[in-house]
């Protein structure tokens, strides 16, 4: 049966092999499920969280998973939006079925610790029906559910082009059908995702009691907006670059031209520069001005090695200023160990852009007479978020040995 | 008075708080606990996992002896009056705290909250708490709750109401004798507690008003006022290095 499953004219590992790995990532996940089954049965006070951290890895991980799984919107909207005015987009298509995996499994992962995440998870639905307009929650909530909807529309086609499923008519023709309309779709979860990035950045930019967090805006939407947009859109097409590689490290496999890495080399080299010269404008900004109208220093908001001042000069300029030169140069894309480095990079960044937006916005102390406090994570908040992992990594396992994901993997690895 | 008042009634509810005369005795906040049924913990010295809702600050003045000088600083919910939203209730993703524009109370629906824990962030006083627990008391205290207040369940958060139920009870009352329900005073379990009367409640935007007179007292100062989030709990204090405290880089 599994070889019946198994695409034709590609090679895959022997199903012990494949089996053993499945199982190692369906235990991890049980860990996981115990663990966010605790959390719902004991109650949120299992976890690190206090009064004093409303927030803490459940959103930090959440945040950092949707940014990095903004490549799939975007390769989308690069790949059927823009390609047929800029022909050298049409590379993406060669990774684009991954980019669609890729964010179903991040989007729907951080639904699931989200709903750990709030204290009361059987009124989860009530922000649909209760909805505050002037929230970016509620924007969030509203936007992460169509487009892990809009995802998963995106997703059955390649589903459906599973070889025994294909040979159902019906699925052969719905699958044709959706995949007429993909451009649709793709450009629908574009927008519903530009919109979704950046309330997730206007989540911490709106705080305007909190002065680490507030950022003066434009009509609505605090400058954090446009900034989580950027960033996602610069380290998403990263992290399905790294993904991408990983899976041709660990098949043995060359799955996708060399070009392909090296275009998204150049996007996110392009797009991590503007974000980067943005964000710098808009730290200098907050230092100096806005802060300070507050009555804040910058040295106010970092505190020893915890929350030390070592976050900024890693998220900007290790993380930031130094893959966006590198990779803007046709030398720095030409070495993999260096491309894929910098890949790495702009993804470490964004992560601790989100940490730094969502624990430090809250740890550095407001009222003059308050301390610093130090969170730390319990279990019961890392096992669900590396369970989460294990999802992403056990659904893209499956799609890669059942569905032909990647469109050259027969030219470049022929059965003799 | 600030130039945010957006009350549509002529009624804006607002404390003053005389530092000089508190003597940190925690009465307040120990007849807020009974007032509102605050749960307890078996151990309640984790403060930041306890739910007290007028917490008790000890604010120093950081000399040596004999400069040395220290004030207490109670803290209940400033039910923040700022334009447009409070910053708790601007962020609740399900309108589950919100600001009653007719008398200024920041109120919670505690069947709605979802424990999203936004408004705890947004809050830069901490006055927000959440339930990590389910909520007990001793046995023996079960039947001391009171009826007029909502006991909350675990995974929502709670907050000071500057005890509402009081002003709804004067309500009705005053409607049920022929009277103006807008003109009706009350008064919080912590001011009525207070033994020094240092806490003094009211209406702001009566000119004749206690509060109203004591909030515009040289004296007088707000906590963080640079935040713009217009608290409606006043502090008033003789001493400059009070005022510094309360508001970073004054």
């Amino acid at each position: 049966m599994d070889k019946a499953l198994i695409p034709d004219g590609v090679k895959r590992c022997p199903l012990p092999v494949f089996a053993l790995g499945v199982l190692l990532l369906t235990a991890v996940i049980g860990w996981g499920v115990w663990a966010g089954a605790m959390v719902l049965i004991k109650a949120l006070n299992v976890t690190g969280l206090n009064d004093y951290f409303g927030f803490g890895f459940y959103i930090t991980i959440d945040l950092a998973i949707i940014a990095l799984g903004a490549g799939a919107f975007f390769s989308g909207f690069l790949y059927y939006g823009l390609s047929r005015f800029f022909p050298a987009f049409k590379e993406l298509g060669k990774v684009i079925n991954l980019a669609v995996i890729l964010g179903f499994v991040c989007y729907t992962g951080a639904i699931v610790i989200l709903l750990l995440e709030i204290g009361q998870p059987l009124r989860g639905w009530f922000p649909y029906w209760h909805p505050n307009v002037h929230s970016m929650l509620t924007e969030v909530i509203f936007c992460i559910t169509v487009y892990a909807i809009v995802l998963t529309i995106e997703y059955v086609p390649i589903i459906l082009e599973n070889r025994k499923i294909n040979e159902v008519r019906g699925a052969h023709v719905f699958g044709h059908t959706l995949h007429e309309l993909m451009a649709i779709f793709a450009l629908t979860g574009t927008f519903l995702s530009f919109f979704h990035q950046g309330s997730l950045g206007g989540v911490a930019g709106v705080l305007f009691a909190r002065p680490f967090a507030f950022r003066t805006g434009f009509f609505i939407w605090p400058w954090t907006f446009f900034l989580f947009v950027l960033s996602a859109i610069s380290s998403g097409p990263a992290f399905t670059a790294l993904v991408c590689r990983a899976i041709e490290k660990i098949s043995g496999k060359q799955l996708v031209d060399r070009s392909v890495y090296e275009l998204f080399g150049k996007i996110v080299g392009t797009l991590l520069s503007v974000y980067i010269v943005l964000k710098i404008i808009d730290t200098l900004y907050w230092a100096l001005v806005l802060a300070p109208s507050f009555g804040f220093k910058l040295t106010d908001f970092y505190l020893g090695p915890y929350y030390g001042i070592w976050l900024l000069v890693a998220e900007i300029l290790i993380c930031g200023v130094i893959p966006a030169v590198v990779l803007l140069t046709p030398k720095g894309r030409s070495s993999n160990g260096i491309l894929f480095g910098m890949f790495m990079l702009a993804c470490i960044g964004v992560t601790i852009n989100r940490f730094v937006m969502t624990v430090q916005a809250i740890a550095s102390p407001v009222m003059p007479f308050d301390r610093w406090e130090i969170y730390i994570p319990t279990i019961y908040e890392v096992a669900p978020g590396i369970a989460m992992l294990a999802y992403c990594a056990l659904i893209i396992t499956l799609s890669y040995r059942y569905l032909p994901l990647f469109p050259q993997e027969r030219e470049f690895n022929p059965i003799r | 008075m600030s130039e945010a008042q957006h009350s549509k009634s002529g009624v804006l509810y607002g404390m003053v708080i005389d530092l000089d005369k508190c003597s940190g005795c925690t009465a307040c906040s120990a007849a807020c606990q009974a007032e509102n049924n605050v749960s307890f913990l078996p151990d309640m010295s984790n403060k930041v996992r306890s739910i007290t809702w007028m917490e008790i600050y000890w604010l120093q003045n950081g000399k040596d002896y004999p400069d040395y000088q220290f004030t207490y600083l109670p803290r209940p919910c400033m039910h923040c009056n700022s334009p447009h939203h409070s910053p708790c209730t601007f962020v609740c993703p399900v309108n589950a705290t919100r600001r009653d524009e007719e008398n200024g109370i920041v109120s919670m629906v505690y069947p709605r909250c979802i424990g999203c824990r936004y408004c705890m962030v947004a809050c830069p006083y901490h006055a927000r708490q959440f339930n990590w627990w389910d909520p007990s008391w001793p046995q023996t205290m079960e039947a001391m709750l009171s009826p007029e207040v909502s006991t909350r369940m675990r995974g929502v958060v709670e907050k000071c109401t500057f005890c509402h139920h009081r002003l709804l009870a004067a309500r009705s009352k005053a409607f049920a004798d022929g009277n103006d329900p807008n003109a009706v005073t009350y008064m919080p379990a912590c001011a009525a507690a207070c033994p020094t009367k240092a806490i003094a409640f009211g209406n702001l935007l009566d000119a004749d008003s206690e509060v109203a007179k004591l909030s515009k007292d040289p004296r007088a100062f707000r906590i963080l006022e640079k935040l713009k989030t217009e608290p409606k709990v006043y502090y008033l204090s003789k001493h400059q290095w009070v005022h510094k405290l309360g508001d970073k880089g004054l």
